[in-house]
């Protein structure tokens, strides 16, 4: 398989806070990458790397075969890297329509007609086709989530990076956004996953990535991931045996 | 008794293009929590770029916009392009620095090269009126300011709502960070969001030129009353620019028929002082 992100080395600090550091890793075309670790450990700081919102001490980003490591927001969004937020950031006063069109029209190059297709497919795919017409601001907490990841699809991703798109959702809601992250797979679109909701993670992705203070901690096989002792001790406590 | 109904209707009538000379400056604020200060002298450039055009030309004022509007655009993309840009991270006192100077540069050049004469885009319309029901007179050329205003300001919301580039202006003045991950390159953005402000600037400046006298240095005087307009209607909103104009003229003229032709300016401004205490976010504005 060919690898479509490659992190080589990449650090960023906060002042004196490493919040990643000497993180290296790879991902390979159409896989689902788990990404786990406590509070603080550098997973949003990681995303924000890979889509552009902040630049790294040192290191570098592959995409695709391209050194992204010091190219824009919006052209890494062009290139086919999207993100979606934890707490949903849509474009409050314009309908969920218009959300998503904008994506299609400036991160999808598309034109008119094209986004406008575009735009009913993953408005279909994620069950917001019948709240098209609504104002962003008027959704609740499940309709936002998935109009954050509607937006994200319509600009034609081929690297989604999905930061906790379960949390807060009853198990029922999270069955449903397993299925859809597998399907978007199934559309050759590879995905990153940050989430904190175990389920999801040991039966989402196909590999998993530990971190711990902006570090690798473990990777590999989800089974094996999260029964291995070290990430017991960190990330689940020492009380869950 | 109903000829006081005159200052009434020519306030609303002027209020149409107080409302023109203060969109621009409330639609830059709107989307980049930026005042450009020199919004008068573009204005006022564009004035004297139609005299220009009318007097190599021939032509009538309000058709000098196919060459003053186009032109205005370009500059306008270029100010935010290669001044403006560079400085929008970084607080809002670099950008009132940048337009301040321009302001400067703006005036002194227009002395330089206009000399500092008044000026007006002579046109027949000035000088005819309206005579309504034998009881007053209403200027045709306000008519022609408030139809224009009224115009531009329809044009302007029907951009922000219908097409792609609304869309992206809307977006990135409602989240920035969000509208970058969704492909919009913000900098190309304001650039036109600037050019479609002046091009605003130009379509009022050149009304002015055509109802009242202009110098290199007017600008500021029409800053002013773009401030008092936006500061009643609210920052950022059409409706409430189109509000803040129509309230400014009526009190402009309003009062000046009540206290005096010479404390008309006063008038205008003692009703902004009200909304500033009462409602400071403006009629119509968001806190």
């Amino acid at each position: 398989m060919s690898c479509i992100l490659t992190i080589e080395k990449l650090s960023k600090s906060f002042g004196r806070v490493a919040a990643v550091h000497d993180l290296s890793f790879e991902v390979s075309q159409d896989e689902i990458l788990g990404i786990i670790g406590p509070n603080g450990a550098g997973k949003t700081t990681l995303f924000n790397l890979i889509a552009g919102e902040i630049k790294p001490e040192s290191g570098k980003i592959m995409f695709n075969g391209t050194d992204v490591t010091s190219a824009q927001t919006f052209r890494r969004c062009r290139m086919g890297i999207a993100r979606t937020y934890q707490i949903p950031r849509p474009f409050v006063n314009m309908t969920v329509l218009e959300n998503v069109l904008v994506g299609a029209v400036y991160g999808g190059g598309m034109g008119s007609k094209a986004s406008r297709k575009k735009c009913e497919e993953v408005l279909e795919k994620t069950g917001l086709f019948s709240k098209r017409n609504a104002f962003a601001e008027s959704l609740p907490l499940l309709d936002r989530k998935r109009l954050e990841l509607t937006k994200a699809l319509a600009t034609g991703p081929t690297l989604l990076l999905i930061d906790e798109v379960a949390g807060g959702l009853t198990e029922s809601e999270v069955e449903e956004v397993l299925k859809i992250i597998h399907s978007l797979r199934r559309d050759g679109i590879t995905i990153l996953w940050v989430e904190h909701i175990m389920m999801a993670m040991k039966r989402g992705p196909d590999r998993l990535l530990v971190m711990d203070f902006g570090e690798k901690l473990a990777y590999g096989n989800p089974d094996e991931v999260l029964d291995s002792e070290e990430v017991h001790k960190v990330y689940l406590g020492d009380d869950e045996d | 008794m109903l000829t006081s109904l005159e200052p009434l209707i020519n306030g609303i009538l002027l209020g149409g293009l107080y409302a023109v000379i203060g969109i621009g400056l409330s639609m830059i604020f709107g989307i980049m929590r930026q005042v450009n200060l020199a919004h008068g002298e573009l204005m006022i450039l564009a004035s004297y770029f139609s005299l220009v055009f009318l007097q190599l030309l021939g032509i009538h004022p309000l058709v000098t916009f196919l060459f003053v509007l186009p032109a205005i655009f370009i500059l306008g993309y270029l100010i935010q392009t290669f001044l403006f840009n560079w400085v929008l991270e970084k607080g809002m006192e670099p950008y009132l620095m940048i337009s301040f100077g321009l302001s400067i540069i703006l005036q002194n050049a227009m002395l330089l090269l206009f000399t500092p004469d008044a000026r007006t885009l002579q046109t027949s319309l000035a000088i005819k009126s309206i005579n309504v029901f034998n009881l007053f007179y209403v200027p045709v050329i306000y008519l022609v300011d408030f139809v224009v205003g009224f115009l531009v300001l329809g044009l302007l919301h029907l951009i922000m709502k219908k097409t792609y580039l609304g869309w992206a202006i809307r977006a990135a003045s409602d989240n920035l960070t969000a509208a970058r991950l969704m492909g919009i390159n913000p900098k190309r953005v304001y650039a036109l969001a600037m050019g479609i402000a002046v091009i605003t600037a130009a379509i009022s400046g050149v009304l002015v030129g055509m109802t009242f006298t202009f110098y290199p240095h007017s600008g500021t005087q029409y800053l002013i009353i773009a401030f008092g307009v936006v500061i009643i209607g609210g920052l950022g909103s059409l409706p409430g620019t189109f509000l803040g104009g129509l309230i400014l003229g009526v009190s402009q003229l309003v009062g000046g028929r009540i206290i005096g032709p010479g404390l008309q300016l006063l008038s205008g401004y003692i009703i902004l002082l009200i909304v500033l205490t009462i409602r400071p976010q403006g009629i119509l504005g968001r806190k």
